[in-house]
């Protein structure tokens, strides 16, 4: 008896967004009379970040701190539409859309700012410090709290802006059935080490090494969180979670936290991520996203691990210890497959 | 049903209510006296949000009947900051982003303030252990433990309530 380490690969090739009906979502940005800035979304924030990466992206196309704008997010009575947070398609469909709504705010603010001292808005600049001054000449400025206030209380202007990402609906080619799904793809690849237990069939990861290419990463510590806790739902999912465990009866099947398995935080593995940025042309600064794709390659990983480890190739998830046992049992004891390279 | 008198300290202020026979302490902190930072999760002692400090010790307010806390000292994250000075865990938190949807949070700083108080310089093993009774879903818990080492090394044992 004994314990065998194995290593295991996938990289993945990772569609953004999807195209059944133009994938839309929407964005309105208004200012308040002090210059605060309000982004109503309803798309929803699970907890990946896109109240933070909305709110850079408004700071960043509107010219001003991040400080003075708000986002709204998940109320679908006060919100404009949104497709959903799904299909890893939040930081670029919503940030799209955020984009387009925040210029048009931002050229109404301009041309507030323009008639309060006199000059062409195209001659006009931010400072993203909260200024608005002409190109070339600092001194002739304009706080966009001012510029704001004068718009809705002297010039009856509504700093505002409406923006939608929509793509036009693939057709499909009647003869090849080709079409484009998607608009733009992200990618990773990831290796896995774990040590399977040829006694108890139990898995232990060791370790993760991860590299993600997913555009531009617009806030890269929330990538780099999102990608760590992704990690951990694919180890969940590859080796522990299930509603439809074998046993006989369906009663016998996990109802509660004690009987529907998760690894606890003493079951985690240390994980390198090295992320890749390259700026997709139609993602907002070049944003793509991590989202699902955080999870998916450490499944087909985590199985060629225990492959490489005990030669069981599992082809049903998760990995129990007893679908690992069984695979030992059938093949006359475990078969390390050894490593190339 | 007939009402219990009972009379505690949460965070510090002396707080009197009713409770029912049977009614749980997290019923009676959210809904009693309004106190909102013990989240309830599963309601049956295994997700461990809705953790708080009983005379120092973690329990789940869930499990815990609110007639058993008379006279006692009740911890939750409500009572970690001090005004808008955030508890060393709390900033850690923060910092080390070790939450992302938030709703194990509470009961995770709870667990991890109820370690600091009784071990300042926990390990990697003693921290894994401390908060091996709370799920959560999102961070993968390396971000966590992280931040807990992180909120120890910065004198996170800091006494309150």
């Amino acid at each position: 008896m004994a314990i065998h380490r194995g290593r295991g690969f996938a990289s993945i090739n990772y569609p953004i967004g999807m195209n059944l009906g133009g994938d839309p979502s929407q964005a309105l940005v208004h200012s308040n009379p002090g210059g605060k800035f309000m982004v109503a979304l309803s798309s929803i924030d699970l907890g990946q970040g896109m109240k933070s990466v909305t709110r850079q992206i408004a700071a960043e196309t509107l010219g001003v701190p991040v400080e003075d704008v708000y986002v709204d997010t998940a109320d679908s009575d006060t919100g404009p539409h949104c497709m959903g947070s799904f299909a890893s398609r939040g930081t670029h469909r919503v940030g799209n859309a955020v984009i387009q709504a925040a210029q048009e705010a931002r050229s109404v603010m301009l041309e507030a700012a323009a008639e309060e001292l006199e000059v062409d808005p195209a001659d006009l600049v931010t400072d993203g410090k909260g200024n608005i001054h002409v190109k070339g000449a600092p001194s002739k400025s304009i706080t966009t709290a001012e510029a704001c206030g004068a718009a809705q209380f002297k010039q009856g202007r509504t700093v505002s802006g409406r923006g939608i990402f929509l793509i036009p609906l693939s057709e499909v080619d009647a003869d090849t059935g080709e079409m484009t799904p998607v608009s733009c793809f992200a990618h990773a690849a990831l290796i896995v080490d774990v040590d399977v237990d040829d006694e108890t069939g139990e898995i232990d990861v060791i370790q993760m090494n991860s590299a993600y290419e997913l555009g531009r990463a617009l806030n890269p510590r929330l990538v780099e969180q999102q990608l760590v806790g992704g990690a951990w739902m694919g180890m969940s999912h590859a080796a522990w979670e299930t509603t439809e465990p074998y046993y006989p009866e369906r009663s016998h099947g996990p109802l509660d936290f004690n009987t529907y398995l998760m690894p606890g935080p003493g079951d985690i593995a240390p994980h390198n991520i090295a992320i890749l940025e390259r700026p997709a042309p139609d993602g907002p600064f070049g944003g793509k996203g991590p989202g699902e794709m955080c999870a998916n390659p450490v499944l087909p990983a985590m199985v060629n691990a225990v492959f490489n480890a005990v030669g069981v190739r599992i082809d049903e998830l998760p990995i129990t210890p007893e679908k690992v046992l069984r695979g030992i049992r059938a093949n006359g004891g475990a078969q390390p497959q050894g490593r190339r390279g | 049903m007939a009402k219990k008198p009972v009379q505690f300290r949460l965070n510090g202020s002396e707080k009197a209510v009713f409770v029912d026979e049977g009614q749980n302490l997290l019923d009676v902190l959210r809904r009693g006296v309004g106190d909102l930072t013990p989240k309830y999760g599963c309601g049956q002692g295994t997700c461990g949000t809705c953790t708080v400090l009983i005379d120092g010790e973690p329990h789940l307010s869930c499990l815990t009947l609110a007639e058993t806390i008379d006279g006692r000292q009740v911890s939750t994250t409500a009572g970690l900051a001090r005004g808008s000075e955030l508890h060393p865990l709390q900033a850690a938190f923060m910092d080390g982003f070790a939450a992302q949807c938030g709703y194990c949070t509470p009961g995770m700083l709870m667990a991890a303030s109820a370690l600091l108080e009784r071990n300042p310089d926990p390990s990697r093993e003693d921290i894994v252990e401390a908060i091996s009774g709370n799920i959560c879903r999102c961070t993968g818990y390396e971000p966590i433990i992280n931040a807990i080492l992180a909120a120890a090394k910065a004198g996170g044992a800091r006494r309150y309530g």
